[in-house]
């Protein structure tokens, strides 16, 4: 068992957001977390990465069964954290290029690895890079801006690629993307699928699932996981509908 | 040499100090008021009238702008008051509560003094005289300053209008403050107080027309939690014209002020506004219109005491012949004052080479959670769009006509009262038509 | 190494206060007797065998001086600066004539080695090599340097391949004695004796800095580059540096200071005059430096600099680069008078305060010419509890027309102790010029601190890196070295600022 949510509640701003969820994630699993807009799932994946101004007022979140409530983004992410972001952020100035090569080596130094020499870091982004169609020209612009949202997407994948996280979170991955784009990102992601490797998948949608093909469903309503299976139960919520659920967890 | 010591008064200086020393027994108000008085003309005698030294009055060089003091102005004659009926043209196809003084003092046989609940209005000579407990408390605390202008008003306040609207009225009209002189040159130092309390709902509009005379008029106003407030102020001034608002908002209130200059010989518009209870918004709008030597400045103190206000401060001005535009304003955002959201712009229309132009945005911030920015152009007609408007048959002057139409528009757009919005357009095309 | 990690690594490097330079260099010195008088403006004269036009031109600085109060129009407060109770002129004893940099005190060798300064040519002739982030290998690039130590330039570099180019880089004090008519033509003529308070007294007492002059149809072959350094506790730095690019010229010159940390404030005067004319530019860099003060505002440098540019020439260019990081009080607006027709002047600058520290700079743009253009991109970064205001006048006056200038003044706020002020004057005269002007001031992102932080970055790491994004504009217009020079200085000067 890779991660452990146990009994989490959230509150944002004195609002409840997550109630009681529990959800727990294999080694190697790829799970989908599916669920109608306010249900919690990205206050979720924020909650996993470690950003302010989310209240955990009850719960553990458990890694390799050690909490990592206490750590802060940048230790998680050395722990092999890494959120795909449903908005990827610009940052003005900043090249791409040089922005990965400072989380990279962040990273490495936290877990006591050497840094990447110029000219490995280089052939790395480039082979990384070409598989996933991001040109060299993108890598010299600045993170996000200007980008069209399927590049936005396909350069979270692209850190993802580099930074070879343990437990990869994609927030609606799929949202702004066309037909073209989404396969193109989840050819991308299904790449980087290992035994090593887990990954929860956020979407509303069930279109995503049938690039990225999960082992097991999570629907989560009102900040809880209300109901778990496997990859059919994608298919019987797009047929159904998440109105049964909401219900239920009212 | 910035700090040196000067003890030679100007001409209209000695003359404002003999005005104050002859008339200050006979002045309205003893007590807390004479003391307020006193102290401000201590301060006004030290100093004298402000200069290109002081940085505020950096380009209204005051001190030689006015090479002489009126005479103060004598109570208002029977021609006069006849004369002020057709006054304020400018609102008055709107329908308004008009409020007529003449030389600064107030004229009841001209004015509509109907009844109406939650409203009281009163002359600001009488007041000071009674001892008026609204007056008391406020005047002169609205927002303190240093400025030489107010100063010289407090000295020599002698009327104008004391308004106080109660908790939750809403104002049946707007309040028009007609402002005119009669034919004797003179000088009127005019002090008006406006009190809106906690949701309550006010319109009120000032206009000023006089001949040669030289007006110094201050209002204060202080606008409670929850009220709502549309201040316009239309001036159309030969002479001197120096007026300050100063302003307190409260909590979720909100404000929004307009003031038009245009046909005005030399004017200082200035405003003190603090924003000192959370959540309210404001917005502060102009437009200037110049030509001959007219001179207009505007310059404004926007204070942000408390946190999650929002102001919008946006002036457009249009330059002919000589006409100096001035506009200085200033954004603090005091510590603590947090989710602050400032927009400041200023657009000026440079139509002839002789014209000038002076700008100071000013930010001054110290608390980190806000969003401020200004910004600020200055420029000729874009020639692209008046030989566009031209090939179409248009000829020169109706072109730069509708281009300047269009400038302007931008911000007189932004009132959100129809009957103002469209008066003050009107009267902007009126000067419009009438550029040689 | 990518130029962040690096940052950080040298922050981690440093000891209680980030300030690194704060060393003292043990060397024997002489100086003017404390205080100043007409006798501290005879001696100095007399110390640099001064010709007497010299002489008369201090003292008439000095009389005036005498009669001019400080301004105290600026967003700085400091204590009252006792002008008796401090040395006019230090130098570090030497034998009169050096004929090469061995005779240099070996001492002021190792300080500069230790600042990184590259003096020694034979160090440059070997080249480093180096690489931009894509790991390309860069052109080598040559310097040369003179260096200042407190009052007096102690070695120029690459003075022969410098003088078959015709072109003269020599410290003021030689150019005095060696080129008297081109130091008399230009001297005082765009910052007069009788500028302001601090540019009169540095007329009056300047002992050294730097003189450039390059010739008509000359570009010169290389950047020339001073450092300047004050060591000496108690004593005040007043350098005047003149640089001249006759028609058709160009040159690049970069400028770096540093200051030892002492407990009490010492005084920078410096005045620098630019002169280019027809068809002529400079490029005028600066990475400032000076020690800061400590955590609470306890000694630094009291830097009051007075800078201008004269474009003298028609389609002449001056370009001012500044990188502000040090000093605890910055008084400073390198200016561009566009005199020529189609002159045009740029300003681009990066302010950082953090701790006490209170910055005080911008520029001015004069537009007398016509068809004048100028720029003007400021960032300012505000941290820890100081104030970092932004003043500037831009201003087109009645036969400047077809003037033009863009403003872009942006600050950013570290924390919730600090200030930023933006103080923009803006002045058309004419129906043609065209101005335009911007401001934003707003707090450093949340959401793009916490993106790097999701990254792996800590919390210096991300605020380095969002802020070296924030300057990019500025950093681009620097020459390479400095340009990694002052990345690594922002890093160092936010530290504290996060967390």
């Amino acid at each position: 068992m890779l991660l452990e949510i146990k009994n989490l509640h959230v509150e944002v701003a004195d609002k409840k957001i997550l109630n009681g969820l529990n959800l727990t994630i294999e080694k190697g699993q790829v799970a989908a977390i599916m669920g109608p807009n306010g249900s919690g799932k990205s206050t979720f994946s924020y909650v996993l990465a470690g950003k302010d101004a989310y209240n955990i007022t009850e719960g553990d979140i458990l890694l390799d069964g050690e909490s990592i409530l206490e750590l802060a983004p940048d230790e998680r992410a050395a722990k092999g954290i890494f959120l795909a972001f449903q908005y990827p952020v610009e940052v003005p100035g900043v090249a791409t290029m040089t922005f990965l090569r400072t989380a990279l080596n962040a990273q490495r130094k936290l877990r006591g690895e050497g840094e990447y020499s110029t000219p490995d870091f280089i052939k790395l982004v480039r082979e990384t890079s070409a598989k996933l169609g991001v040109s060299q020209e993108h890598l010299r612009r600045a993170v996000n801006v200007g980008f069209s949202g399927g590049e936005k997407k396909r350069n979270e994948i692209l850190q993802m690629a580099i930074l070879q996280p343990r437990l990869a979170i994609l927030d609606e991955t799929d949202s702004g993307l066309d037909i073209d784009a989404l396969k193109i990102v989840s050819e991308g992601v299904n790449r980087l699928r290992s035994p090593e490797r887990s990954m929860i998948v956020i979407t509303h949608y069930q279109r995503l699932l049938n690039y990225i093909v999960p082992d097991v469903v999570h629907v989560m309503s009102k900040g809880r996981v209300v109901k778990s299976g496997g990859k059919e139960l994608a298919l019987e919520l797009e047929a159904k509908g998440y109105a049964q659920y909401t219900d239920e967890a009212a | 040499m910035n700090a040196e010591v000067r003890n030679i008064k100007t001409p209209a200086e000695q003359a404002l100090v003999s005005a104050y020393e002859g008339v200050r027994a006979a002045l309205p108000g003893k007590g807390a008021v004479a003391a307020l008085r006193e102290e401000a003309f201590n301060r006004f005698d030290a100093n004298g009238l402000p200069h290109r030294r002081v940085e505020e009055w950096k380009y209204t060089d005051l001190r030689a702008l006015m090479r002489e003091a009126l005479p103060l102005a004598a109570p208002p004659d029977a021609a006069a008051k006849a004369k002020a009926k057709d006054a304020g043209k400018i609102f008055a196809s709107l329908n308004c509560r008009r409020l007529v003084f003449i030389d600064g003092a107030f004229v009841p046989e001209a004015s509509d003094l109907t009844p109406e609940p939650g409203l009281t209005i009163g002359a600001m000579a009488d007041a000071l005289a009674k001892g008026d407990t609204l007056v008391s408390a406020r005047v002169g605390q609205v927002f303190e300053t240093d400025d030489a202008a107010v100063a010289l008003n407090t000295s020599l306040m002698s009327d104008g209008a004391v308004i106080h609207v109660a908790a939750g009225t809403v104002l049946e009209r707007p309040i028009h403050l007609v402002f005119a002189s009669g034919e004797t040159p003179s000088a009127a130092f005019i002090r008006s107080l406006i009190v809106v309390e906690k949701d309550a709902q006010a319109i009120i509009a000032e206009s000023h027309e006089s001949n040669v005379s030289q007006v110094n008029c201050a209002l204060e106003m202080v606008i409670g939690d929850g009220a709502t407030v549309d201040y316009y102020k239309a001036t159309q001034t030969r002479g001197l014209h120096v007026a300050s608002l100063l302003l307190t908002v409260g909590a979720k209130a909100a404000v929004n002020t307009f003031a038009l200059n245009s046909d005005a010989s030399l004017v200082r518009n200035q405003s003190f506004v603090r924003f000192a209870g959370e959540g309210s918004t404001g917005g502060l709008r102009g437009v200037n219109l110049l030509r001959g030597k007219e001179h207009v400045d505007t310059t404004m103190l926007i204070e942000h005491a408390a946190g999650h206000c929002a102001s919008r401060e946006q002036f457009k001005s249009v330059l002919d012949d000589s006409g100096h535009n001035v506009f200085q304003g200033k954004i603090v955002v005091k510590p603590h004052a947090q989710k602050t959201d400032t927009k400041m712009m200023t657009r000026v229309l440079l139509l002839s080479d002789e014209a000038e132009a002076d700008n100071k945005p000013e930010l001054e911030i110290f608390a980190d959670d806000v969003v401020c920015g200004h910004g600020a152009t200055a420029g000729a007609l874009d020639p692209n769009l008046k030989f566009y408007l031209m090939s179409r048959g248009i000829d020169d002057k109706q072109a730069e006509a509708l281009l300047i139409q269009a400038f302007i528009g931008e911000t007189v757009e932004e009132i959100s009262h129809e009957g103002f919005r469209e008066a003050i357009m009107r009267a902007a095309l009126d000067w419009l038509e009438t550029r040689g | 190494m990518p130029a962040v990690q690096e940052t950080v690594d040298r922050v981690r490097q440093i000891d209680v206060d980030q300030y690194k330079y704060g060393f003292v260099t043990d060397v024997e010195s002489e100086k003017a007797p404390i205080g100043l008088s007409e006798d501290t403006v005879r001696y100095i004269s007399a110390k640099k065998n001064e010709p007497a036009w010299m002489l008369e031109w201090r003292l008439e600085a000095f009389k005036r001086w005498l009669t001019m109060r400080e301004p105290t129009w600026a967003r700085v407060d400091y204590p009252k600066i006792d002008y008796q109770n401090a040395y006019y002129y230090s130098a570090p004893k030497k034998k009169p004539e050096l004929s090469s940099l061995d005779e240099v005190d070996p001492q002021i060798l190792e300080t500069y080695k230790k600042l990184g300064i590259p003096l020694r040519e034979q160090e440059m002739l070997a080249g480093v090599v180096r690489k931009d982030a894509d790991g390309n290998v860069l052109a080598e690039r040559r310097v040369a340097v003179d260096a200042v130590f407190d009052s007096v330039s102690v070695a120029t570099t690459f003075k022969e391949e410098l003088k078959r180019a015709g072109v003269i880089f020599m410290p003021m004090s030689e150019a005095i004695q060696q080129h008297p008519e081109l130091v008399r033509k230009y001297l005082g003529s765009v910052v007069p004796t009788t500028d302001n308070f601090f540019a009169t007294l540095n007329s009056a007492v300047f002992s050294d800095g730097s003189f450039v002059y390059v010739p008509p149809g000359v570009r010169c072959p290389m950047e020339l580059s001073t450092y300047f350094r004050i060591n000496e506790a108690n004593t005040g730095q007043f350098e005047r540096t003149l640089i001249i690019a006759d028609k058709g010229a160009y040159v690049s010159y970069l400028e770096g200071c540093t200051a030892p940390m002492r407990d009490e404030n010492q005084l920078h005067a410096a005045v620098v005059e630019l002169v280019t004319h027809d068809d002529a530019e400079i490029k005028y860099s600066t990475v400032q430096n000076w020690y800061p003060g400590d955590a609470d505002g306890k000694g630094g440098i009291f830097n009051f600099v007075t800078k201008r540019g004269d474009c003298r020439g028609k389609n002449s260019k001056i370009s001012w680069t500044q990188v502000e990081t040090g000093s605890a009080i910055t008084w400073k607006y390198p200016s561009c008078i566009l005199r020529g027709d189609g002159s045009r002047g740029e300003f681009y600058s990066i302010a950082i305060s953090n701790g006490m520290q209170q910055v005080d700079s911008g520029t001015k743009m004069i537009h007398l010419g016509k068809n004048t253009t100028s720029r003007i991109i400021s960032k300012g970064i505000s941290a820890g509890k100081s104030n970092n205001t932004y003043r500037g006048l831009v201003t087109a006056h009645r036969k400047a027309t077809g003037a033009r200038n863009f403003t872009n003044c942006d600050s950013l706020l570290i924390g919730d102790q600090c200030g930023a002020h933006t103080v923009p004057y803006i002045e058309a005269k004419n129906s043609s010029a065209v101005f335009e002007h911007e401001a934003s001031t707003s707090k450093i992102s949340e959401d793009m601190l916490f993106y790097c932080r999701s990254r792996g970055m800590s919390a210096e790491e991300a605020t380095a890196l969002v802020v070296n994004g924030f300057v990019k504009d500025v950093l681009q217009q620097l020459p390479m070295e400095f340009a990694v020079e002052a990345q690594n200085l922002i890093s160092i000067s936010l530290e504290g600022s996060v967390g």
